[in-house]
């Protein structure tokens, strides 16, 4: 395999350090946040150190130069979904990204496309994080719009047997999740699109844990919005993305400076989108941040990034399934599903298997991981979850491996 | 093992043989608190009888500091008075704000002193307080009912 992950990690500085009294850092914690390329934190800085100004104003080189890297990142990220430029919105996180399109939803005019009353439906899934499931819980609340969700199979995939009775006419939104964080399923999205563009819904997809993962290419996947965050795509925290086709449609959420056409003491006019989405002095450096990211996964290539992870991710099913008392909670097997394992080990409380496994230097996430329906659904208070990234290879899943073999000992 | 100092002995004695685990059908006040960071649970029943705690029964779902401490907590506080109790509650809180700097009063918190290593790990700390805070939520709650 041409991949080479000992010269992808030399580009990431903090694997320079060390955990827990000299201890090796296994990161197995990437779908909670990435770590990040030197090229990206240098971008970041640079920006800082060389072009700060505040974007779309002033009449100066700085604010031209500062201008240029914003839209300079904006392009990126359109190219590398596939999508066009003025199709894109920097936010300052997905959840915001997916707030966004709910609250933009609830402020559109009464009787067109997207507003919603008590006759209409909103659709989600049982797998969602938080951030996809509460801004629609809230809407529905709002609105007085139903709230119904396609269920989650023992095995961990969402069970579609039900598509028509979910999404019945009247349904406005379907918001999904393209891959789950918690189980790694990645879920089928041709049959609910479908049935969405039927009944006259739009599909809003976070796609938190896929973009920074595989090849996504909008104009193939037929959803309306698609959000990402920057960070968890070895990007800076504090940038998010919102696509969509729909943008000039869609009413405004935050209103303020930039984002208008004209103002007058008692009225105003919108900027053409994307503008219409980014109110204020926007998150600058951190957009410019995550151009470079994506700079640096298009130059690895994405399909390279997912099959690396697809292999490493069959590897660490096979390693885990081999340990005594331990449940992998999702897909056993690398059909349909990324590198986020989730796992039980016996009786042993996922916070103290954590808390050993860091004593080990093996940095996992412990807990309900922000998708609580999920967990009680599938009867269980809590999980581990170990979740793979371009820079983990073979030696991080037996370092896992031993340390949850040690965690038994200790705990037993 | 730098480990051994947040999983002392009598911390996983208490957490595989849990002391008054399991609610009692008649209390005083019944509380439930949730840890929402990593969805830990208890239930908790208190009663006090002329100001004298006489039973503090609880259920619930945690790792093991959690489990640990609650379960400490019931074989500390049963017998006190409230005034006692709110000693003892205060003094532990300090001893888990303390980042390691401190031992505790053993004369005082008896087992409760074997969480003093939980002081060490910010993450932990709430594990330990949830049995405490659900303790401090039902005295109030108790007291109001006598007033």
């Amino acid at each position: 395999m041409s991949f080479d992950v000992a010269k992808v990690r030399k580009d990431f500085p903090i694997f320079e350090r060390t955990i827990r009294d000299g201890k090796k850092l296994v990161y197995l914690d990437s779908g909670a946040t990435s770590q990040k390329p030197l090229s990206v934190i240098d971008a970041e800085s640079n920006f800082y150190k060389f072009n700060n100004a505040a974007v779309h104003r002033g009449a100066h080189q700085l604010a031209e130069e500062a201008t240029d890297a914003y839209e300079g990142a904006r392009l990126k990220v359109a190219n590398f979904l596939g999508a066009k430029e003025d199709e894109i919105v920097f936010t300052k996180s997905a959840t915001e990204s997916l707030n966004l399109i709910a609250y933009a939803m609830g402020n559109a005019e009464p009787g067109s496309r997207f507003a919603l009353t008590s006759k209409n439906r909103i659709v989600v899934t049982e797998m969602e994080h938080h951030a996809n499931l509460i801004p629609w819980q809230q809407l529905a609340a709002r609105t007085g719009a139903s709230l119904s969700w396609f269920e989650v199979t023992p095995e961990g995939r969402l069970d579609l047997s039900t598509i028509d009775s979910v999404i019945t006419e009247g349904t406005k939104v379907v918001a999904l999740t393209h891959q789950s964080n918690v189980l790694g399923t990645i879920n089928p999205l041709e049959a609910i699109v479908a049935r969405a563009h039927e009944v006259g819904a739009v599909v809003v997809l976070d796609a938190c844990q896929s973009v920074p993962h595989m090849p996504v290419d909008v104009t193939k996947l037929g959803v309306d919005f698609l959000a990402f965050s920057g960070h968890k795509a070895v990007g800076p925290t504090g940038v998010g993305v919102l696509w969509s086709s729909l943008l000039n449609e869609l009413p405004p959420f935050l209103y303020g400076g930039s984002m208008i056409e004209t103002v007058t003491m008692t009225s105003a006019t919108w900027a053409p989108a994307p503008r219409k989405f980014e109110a204020g002095v926007p998150n600058m450096a951190q957009a410019v941040g995550l151009g470079a990211a994506i700079d640096y996964l298009a130059g690895i290539g994405m399909q390279t990034i997912h099959d690396h992870e697809i292999e490493l991710t069959g590897y660490l099913l096979n390693k885990l399934l081999a340990v005594p008392d331990l449940k992998v909670v999702g897909p056993t097997n690398t059909q349909s599903r990324g590198g986020s394992v989730s796992f039980t080990v016996g009786d042993i409380h996922p916070h103290d298997l954590g808390q050993f496994l860091d004593s080990q230097g093996v940095a996992v996430r412990t807990g309900h991981h922000c998708a609580w329906p999920l967990t009680r659904k599938l009867g269980v208070p809590a999980t581990t979850r170990a979740s793979l990234y371009l820079y983990n290879d073979e030696s991080d899943c037996d370092a896992l491996f031993d340390a949850i073999l040690g965690a038994q000992k200790y705990f037993a | 093992m730098e480990l051994d100092s947040l999983y002392q002995e009598v911390i996983l004695d208490h957490y595989k043989h849990p002391l008054n685990k399991g609610l009692s059908a008649t209390y005083g006040a019944q509380v439930h608190h949730v840890n929402p960071s990593c969805g830990d649970e208890i239930t908790l029943n208190l009663t006090v009888d002329k100001g004298t705690i006489t039973s503090i029964t609880w259920d619930g779902v945690g790792c093991s500091i959690s489990q640990a401490s609650v379960s400490i907590l019931t074989d500390l506080l049963i017998g006190k008075s409230l005034d006692q109790a709110q000693v003892i509650a205060d003094s532990f809180m300090h001893l888990m704000q303390s980042k390691g700097t401190e031992k505790g009063d053993e004369s005082l918190l008896e087992d409760a002193v074997a969480l003093a290593g939980v002081s060490q790990y910010p993450a932990r700390i709430k594990c330990a307080l949830l049995g405490w805070m659900a303790f401090k939520d039902a005295s109030v709650q108790a007291l109001a009912k006598q007033a």
